[in-house]
């Protein structure tokens, strides 16, 4: 039992201990979970930091003679950068929610859930794509659990389903993916895959057709466009809950599968080009959708799909490019260098409107609130920070990574103009937010009585700022990426561009939504999310109902009622007419059988003759 | 020997109940030891390894040809005489002690019957015994429906899946005498399986005559298995059907048509396979594909597991539609998993029947805070069933899928069949989730009425998801002692 698998099954045993012998205990069950993810945080810096990573362990999970899947554990290069992610911002999570979650009737199923989302430290390890999808799936659960938190409520019931379901839309797309490499190279280790393709000859078409199904497994996890719609809903969940899964680590998962697949992205330009557009289209239109959502977690929502959008164009970029420039590992660097720092200040974003939606009594509607920096100064201040991080400012940490981003998107003039058009709207819809939530006055009952929450709360707030701030300095990334790999502007122009139009968004939004009460400016398509979630119910029922029932009158009538009573008819027919009046099961099935017993005689006498 | 007494327990302990015998204690007795004797032989399969047939016996009846009444067990059926003793055990627990009429004797003597012919058929070295077993298996299935079932159309259903599963066995009977005559007429007078295979491999028989000796045995076979489009006798009948019985056809019994392909067909008539594989992938989506959409329409809970199961099927056939030994003993793993899943969830809903007084999926909603372990167990046999990793399900779909694409640097019809059937994991989990959904989350709705019951019984509950996520987690104790 190595480290690295104890670090992968604590949390899984926590997770069973909570659910199987501390249902009734719930305080005892949330110190558990948050025992483990600290112990899991506190091992993965001691595996990181003795520097030997050789060797973590592996089990043989299937084996059929030369067929064999594994657990078999990998950290290395950028891993290291995302078990960090993963361990540390969930053991912050566990922290605030053991004060947001401190009353809630159903907190032992509620931290079971929290620690079963520790699979996501599977997804890193795994050294082997079928490893990687067991640990895709389970998180997947944990999102399911999370979600649907509240069952009782329909929305949030509802919203768990969509989330799960969606999910498996993709999954079927990666599954076929990872089947096809299978096929193709005879194995799913990375390692293996890759030497495989240095050496040997493939068929284009069929790897570019891989690529793009192992990229739908990324487009439904990490909620790109057009399997988008089940991160707005997912909000129904516990706020702490969005922090850690729908921001820094669960819907990041695709963007770190995108880079583990590298290789095989370099090699697919066709797959790679349709990666780039995916994640452009996704930022820029969840960052039109963020400017007028009235939900402080929906604008997050939509800005989290807007920057995944971001990481993945870039990492889209690996691929041989018009010029035939092949950017590789450079795009891939970028893509989750943002994923990165972008963990650090979206999970703060998260958790101060969960400190904020704690202090205003659950309300979520920012024209309810106003004024709050004057009554939750931590908070506020934090809050801002991260704002600006996301909006770019120098020398924030996401002024670094967007730098990274748009120097890759600099390759093609469609995207980079894009990609800037979203600079703009991120800090725009941000101060929006901003502006109206911590200035002008309260405008409920539930905002004038807000007050700081707790101290326990604070303190992940705190840490998270500390990352926000310093994350995209070389010192916090050096030890896992070298700091020249990571793309940098040619000259001053671009940064200087590009704080220019973030800027110009923070003015435009603070002189748009300065003392106001309501939305000034109503964009019905942009509130309505372009109508996709309604052109979407109505594909699911017409395909659903149109085809399940027209399935369903097949079977009746068709199936059923030709080929089965027909035949039917005809047995009966010939079986009352051999067994007279009698009716009745044990005599229909006798007759078969006898009959049976006949023919079997009638042969072994013929054999014997 | 120990194959003989599993077999003969089950018919001792309902010859016992016959004569007078008190009824649960005496079945739930007998299946206990046969649960101990199927562990016994597991892992004495895990020891020497699964290739050949072991604790062989043999009664011969007929000198020539050559008629024995025998038993053993290799890998494949060691799996399945697993599955049956689990079953079985969970199955007679599960009943109550008092049948809804007052003739106590039949209601638990038929359990033990369909046990012990189920058994019989997995461990015949005799197609003959093979073929007799799995029909004395039957008979009680149908007199149960009839006698016991819910609903009030139960004696139609009971004809229907009598007649339907009749007509399938003679189907079966033709392709088994054709396939008989043949080889024995080619020298080897033997009913014996092992001895017919190794005719088979000896003398080659034509590709035509296979052709058309496959045929009857793959559809005879198939309609057991409730192969499309021969499958709707399946969800009327496990909705008709009291539990243990539900539990006991759709989890083992209905086995037995895969069993046979694998043990009979495959093996003896591989060109037959060959000249029939495009239609056989036709059948197989139209179980995956046109069944899971059937699924999805179903109103009732009931009915809506028993497509469930129909629709899993395909999946199996894709696995023996593989030619090789990964997807063989993927079908197999398969064979295990969907076994005990859908016996658990038939025993779940058994007990949301006694509980409620409708099981239509729109009427009932919220019961998660009423009958929280319900809800728990009924959740991880919902997402076992939908193939979640950590569940055996997983492990037997993924096994099946790795076998299609073994070797496969082109796409062939195989591969395009099962990319097509990898939609059923989407399919499936809208169906499931969507019911549990209904039933355990949301609003409560008003009308609707929970009788209180005594406690669940939780041991075979609890019993069969543990076995799920142990072989799920360590698929290897099954996989290892199939041959490869």
């Amino acid at each position: 039992m190595t480290i690295a698998f104890i670090i992968l099954l604590l949390p899984l045993i926590a997770a069973a201990c909570n659910l199987v012998f501390l249902r009734k205990k719930a305080d005892f069950s949330a110190y558990v979970s948050t025992l483990s993810a600290a112990v899991c945080l506190v091992l993965t810096l001691g595996l990181i930091s003795k520097g030997n990573l050789n060797d973590l362990g592996s089990f043989n999970w299937i084996k059929i003679s030369n067929f064999e899947l594994n657990i078999g554990i990998e950290l290395q290069g950028l891993g290291l950068g995302m078990i960090l992610v993963v361990t540390l911002i969930g053991f912050l999570v566990h922290l605030f929610s053991l004060g947001y979650m401190g009353d809630d009737a159903g907190k032992s199923r509620y931290f079971s859930g929290l620690s079963l989302l520790f699979s996501m430290t599977g997804i890193v390890f795994a050294d082997n794509l079928a490893m990687m999808f067991i640990f895709w799936e389970l998180v997947g659960v944990s999102s399911y659990l999370l979600i649907g938190h509240w069952y009782h409520k329909n929305t949030a019931a509802e919203a768990a389903k969509k989330a799960f379901l969606v999910n498996r839309i993709g999954d079927f797309g990666f599954m076929i993916g990872i089947l096809l490499i299978w096929g193709a190279f005879g194995s799913v280790n990375f390692g293996e895959i890759q030497e495989s393709l240095n050496n040997g000859t493939y068929d284009k078409g069929l790897l570019n057709w891989s690529v793009f199904c192992i990229f739908c497994g990324a487009i439904g996890k990490s909620a790109q466009v057009p399997l988008h719609v089940w991160l707005p809903d997912a909000m129904e969940g516990p706020t702490p809950v969005s922090a850690l899964i729908h921001a820094a680590t669960m819907v990041a998962a695709g963007v770190f599968m995108l880079t583990k697949v590298l290789f095989l992205i370099e090699v697919a330009p066709t797959a790679a080009s349709v990666i780039q557009y995916v994640g452009a289209i996704t930022a820029l239109i969840a960052a039109l959708m963020a400017t007028q959502q009235n939900d402080i977690k929906k604008i997050l929502a939509y800005s989290t799909l807007s920057q995944l959008g971001y990481m993945i164009m870039a990492v889209g970029f690996a691929g041989l490019l018009s010029g035939g420039k092949v950017l590789g590992e450079e795009a891939s660097n970028a893509g989750f260098f943002h994923l990165y720092t972008h963990a650090f200040f979206k999970a703060l974003l998260f958790l101060g409107s969960g400190a904020i939606i704690y202090a205003c009594h659950h309300e979520q509607n920012i024209w309810k609130m106003g004024g709050l920096i004057g009554r939750m100064k931590v908070t506020s201040f934090t809050f801002l920070i991260a704002t600006a991080a996301l909006a770019g400012i120098y020398p924030l940490s996401g002024f670094y990574s967007k730098d990274a981003i748009m120097t890759i998107a600099a390759n093609n003039p469609v995207l980079l103009v894009i990609g800037s058009f979203v600079a703009f709207l991120t800090a725009f819809y941000m101060t929006r937010l901003c502006v109206v939530v911590f200035f002008g006055r309260a405008r409920s009952w539930s905002a004038e009585e807000a007050k700081e929450v707790p101290f326990l709360m604070l303190v992940p707030l705190l840490v998270l700022t500390v990352g926000a701030i310093f994350a995209g300095q070389s010192f916090s990334y050096g030890w896992f990426v070298a700091p020249g790999k990571i793309p940098h502007p040619d000259g001053a122009l671009l940064p200087i561009v590009l704080t220019l139009i973030g800027v110009a968004g923070i003015v435009s939004g603070f002189l748009l939504y300065r003392d106001r009460d309501k939305e000034p400016y109503p964009v019905r398509i942009l509130s309505n999310k372009f109508y996709l979630d309604e052109i979407y119910i109505i594909i699911v029922q017409i395909f659903q109902e149109l085809v399940a029932s027209v399935a369903q009158i097949i079977d009746r009538y068709l199936i059923d009622g030709l080929l089965v009573r027909g035949g039917a008819r005809l047995v009966t027919t010939i079986g009352s007419v051999l067994r007279g009046m009698q009716s009745g099961n044990l005599q229909g099935y006798a007759f078969l059988f006898g009959v049976g017993v006949i023919l079997v005689l009638y042969i072994i006498n013929a054999a014997i003759g | 020997m120990i194959i003989n007494l599993i077999v003969l327990i089950p018919i001792i302990a309902a010859l016992a109940i016959g004569l007078g015998a008190e009824g649960r204690k005496t079945a739930l007795f007998a299946a206990g030891v046969n649960l101990i004797l199927g562990v016994i032989v597991i892992s004495e399969l895990m020891r020497r390894g699964g290739e050949a047939l072991i604790f062989e016996t043999a009664v011969v009846v007929l000198e020539n040809p050559k008629l024995t009444l025998g038993f053993a067990v290799d890998g494949m059926s060691g799996v399945l005489v697993l599955l049956t003793v689990i079953v079985t055990f969970c199955a007679v627990y599960i009943s109550p002690e008092k049948a809804p009429d007052g003739k106590v004797k039949l209601y638990h003597i038929s359990p033990l019957l369909i046990s012990a012919g189920a058994l019989g058929a997995f461990c015949a070295t005799d197609l003959f015994f093979l073929f007799a077993f799995h029909e004395l298996a039957l008979i009680p299935t149908f007199l149960m429906i009839g006698f016991y079932g819910h609903g009030r159309d139960r004696v139609a259903v009971a004809w229907k899946i009598t007649i339907y599963l009749g007509v399938g066995s003679l189907v079966l009977l033709g392709g088994l005498i054709a396939l008989y005559s043949n080889l024995a007429g080619a020298g080897s007078a033997t009913f014996n399986i092992a001895e017919l295979t190794a005719a088979a491999g000896k003398i080659e028989l034509d590709k035509e005559v296979q052709k058309w000796i496959f045929l009857p045995l793959f559809l005879g076979f198939g309609i057991l298995v409730s192969l499309f489009p021969f499958h709707s006798w399946a969800a009327p009948a496990y909705a008709s059907a009291p539990t243990s019985v539900a539990m006991l056809h759709a989890g083992v019994l209905k086995k037995f048509g895969l069993y046979g392909i694998l043990r009979v067909a495959m093996p003896m008539l591989p060109k037959g396979f060959e000249a029939w594989e495009n239609l056989i992938l036709i059948l197989l989506l139209g179980n995956i594909i046109y069944v899971g959409l059937v699924t999805v329409y179903q109103r009732y809970l009931d009915r809506m597991l028993g497509n469930s199961s129909v629709m899993h099927m395909g999946y199996a056939f894709l696995g023996i539609a593989c030619v090789n030994h990964i997807g063989w003993n993927g079908a197999v793993l398969m064979m295990f998993a969907h076994g005990i899943s859908i016996a658990l969830l038939f025993a779940l809903c058994g007990s949301l029947r006694e509980r409620l007084n409708t099981l239509e999926l729109a009427r009932i909603g919220g019961l998660a805070s009423k009958v929280p372990f319900l809800a728990v167990c009924f959740g991880f046999a919902a997402f076992a069933s939908i193939g979640l990793p950590g569940f055996a399900n997983f492990a037997s779909e993924v096994t099946i899928l790795f076998g299609v694409f073994d070797g496969a640097d082109e796409i062939g019809d195989l591969q395009i069949a099962a990319i097509i059937a990898l939609w059923g994991v989407v399919i499936s989990a809208v169906y499931m989730l969507r019911a549990y959904r209904s039933i355990f989350q949301g609003d409560s709705t008003r009308d609707l009425t929970l009788v209180r019951r005594d406690s669940l019984n939780r041991v075979p509950i609890i019993l069969m998801i543990t076995i799920l996520l142990l072989t799920g987690f360590f698929p290897n104790l099954i996989l290892s002692i199939l041959p490869s």
